[in-house]
């Protein structure tokens, strides 16, 4: 079984966000990278598909230089083959979909994962375009998934509860935190990593549909007032919350 | 501007994020001159259908198939792109819900267009459409124009207003859209819903639990105080990691992001990974025994004491005031 797995690059989820001087991105000054929180568990995901059923493990990603640091995680988690699609430029998702889904073609894997967001653009988009340029199924946001007989049930979170979604395949799974609890590399592991080829393939050309036109931080509130240091200030705080808040 | 609002429904009924649809639709076809038409999908199509005329729908476009009593992305997708291309729609507004944001990325694809996902606002400006929506979980936003002809965009659930009615229906129009087996190649076999749980997505009043609750057993005393005000009930990621909470409950950066008009953090310190995924909320009361945690720079109003003893005698006073 051929199994693809795409991975992201991005600000670990303890970082400081800053706006850039070019206004439209972020300040990388001091901030940690590391591999998509999400994609960790596809990754786990389909390299346990492939101790349960053979065959291989591709982690892809597009992005600069620095992604070279997430595809060597993948290795030393244990998958057989990295692949950076080298592009420097910002892209937007659809533009993202579109190098992926281009190499992806070529690769033709019979499952597609994606974590199911990257934690920078929040767009959790890329691996259902993936699908839909690859005219495949797609479950996203699944927390669970059995594989057998040329099709999968996976389970995905909807709101309040769950939905079963049974697919064909090939088809592209994006996966949610809950899916398994993917495993650390071990020192072996990350010991081979730093030898293994990286290979680099220049990404399809697409323009992108989306224009970032400012990049900026939240207005930030005023920290609130202190009601009370002990259980008396229960009364006060019900009160404000009825009558200024207007909240319950 | 002809503006395509997907309405999504479940069961018949019709969701309240997609009255924030049809209604946002309005305001932008007010706006541009333009009219809205809202789409219905569905086995049958819910009799309040009609009813999204006094939402602002002008016309309301049915498309009815057996398979379609569940929800399939590929059958969606297709049928949202066709009838945004017979419409002549340039812009198609969806829910970012768990169904809308599962379905919406294709039908972008499908109509060469771009997506802006999760948005939280959005503004004309020489008849040009501006959005803005968070980005690194809401530690920072993003001003973002859409430049392809048509336009996909998915709006943040809550944040848009759903609106009020005028009392008008709207002719529904059934439409036949031919579907194949191949365009259900992934469907919903079963849904199981919590019953009674309302999602944190969904709530408008949460209360959260993080690491000083120190023990799942001691959630009780929320789940009491959530059951008092009609709150979903969530919790931080140190609380889900311990396994005191399912992950479904999580608020922030790899959790839910969640804007409701009263967010009452108990015993969280606010690390920067909460704090992204519920600054937005109207409101916000911390409660925490360390008068240092960085949740009370974010908080409206603050106690600093013990939640074991601040929390059940909210419950009691709320209760008192509610008459409960």
């Amino acid at each position: 079984m051929k199994i693809a797995v795409c991975i992201n690059h991005v600000p670990d989820t303890a970082a400081r966000i800053a706006v850039g001087s070019d206004g439209k991105s972020i300040d990388k000054t001091g901030v940690t990278f590391v591999v998509n929180p999400y994609d960790e568990f596809a990754i786990e995901e389909c390299l346990r598909l492939k101790e349960k059923n053979g065959g291989e493990v591709v982690a892809i990603s597009l992005g600069g230089d620095m992604h070279k640091e997430t595809l060597r995680k993948a290795y030393a988690m244990g998958v057989d083959k990295a692949v950076l699609l080298k592009d420097e430029t910002p892209r937007d998702s659809f533009s993202v979909a579109y190098a992926l889904a281009n190499y992806l073609k070529e690769l033709n894997p019979e499952i597609i994962f994606f974590g199911k967001q990257s934690v920078d653009g929040d767009d959790a988009a890329v691996g259902i375009m993936v699908a839909e340029l690859l005219n495949l199924p797609s479950v996203s946001t699944i927390v669970k998934l059995d594989v057998a007989q040329g099709k999968a049930i996976a389970e995905r979170e909807i709101e309040g509860g769950l939905e079963a979604v049974e697919t064909t395949l090939p088809a592209v799974f994006t996966a949610q935190k809950g899916l398994n609890e993917p495993r650390y590399p071990s020192l072996k592991g990350i010991m081979q990593s730093k030898n293994k080829l990286i290979e680099e393939k220049a990404p399809a050309a697409a323009s992108s549909k989306v224009e970032v036109v400012a990049l900026r931080k939240p207005s930030s509130k005023n920290a609130g007032k202190i009601v009370g240091t002990d259980v008396s200030a229960v009364p006060e705080l019900v009160r404000l919350l009825h009558e200024e808040a207007k909240v319950i | 501007m002809k503006i395509l609002a997907i309405v999504e429904q479940r069961d018949y009924k019709i969701k309240k994020n997609a009255y924030e649809v049809v209604a946002t639709a309005r305001s932008l076809a007010q706006q541009t001159n333009g009219e809205v038409t809202a789409l219905v999908i569905g086995d049958n199509i819910p009799s309040a259908a009609a009813e999204l005329g006094a939402y602002g729908a002008s016309k309301v476009i049915a498309v009815q198939h057996p398979k379609l009593a569940k929800y399939s992305a590929t059958a969606y997708a297709k049928i949202a792109a066709e009838i945004a291309t017979k419409e002549h729609a340039a812009i198609v507004l969806i829910s970012a819900t768990a169904m809308g944001k599962d379905f919406a990325p294709r039908v972008a694809v499908k109509l060469d267009a771009g997506l802006a996902a999760d948005v939280t606002a959005l503004k004309i400006e020489n008849g040009e459409i501006n959005a803005t929506r968070p980005v690194y979980a809401g530690k920072a936003l993003t001003d973002i124009k859409v430049t392809s002809a048509v336009k996909v965009l998915t709006l943040r659930p809550n944040v848009f207003p759903a609106g009020t009615t005028n009392g008008a229906t709207a002719a529904v129009e059934v439409v036949d859209v031919p579907l194949a087996d191949s365009d259900f190649a992934s469907i919903v076999t079963t849904t199981s819903q919590a019953s009674g749980k309302l999602d944190v997505a969904e709530a408008d009043i949460i209360v959260t639990g993080g690491r000083g609750m120190k023990g799942p057993e001691n959630f009780k005393i929320l789940e009491e105080l959530a059951g008092t005000i009609g709150a979903a009930v969530g919790a931080s990621r140190a609380a889900v990691d311990a396994g005191w909470r399912p992950h479904e409950d999580q608020v922030g950066q790899t959790g839910k992001t969640v804007s409701p008009s009263l967010y009452v953090a108990v015993a969280v310190s606010g690390a920067i990974q909460h704090l992204a995924g519920m600054s937005s909320s109207k409101y916000i009361v911390a409660i925490n025994k360390d008068k240092d945690a960085p949740i009370f720079q974010s908080a409206d109003y603050g106690i600093v004491a013990d939640a074991f003893e601040i929390v059940p005698a909210m419950t009691q006073e709320i209760k008192k005031l509610l008459g409960k």
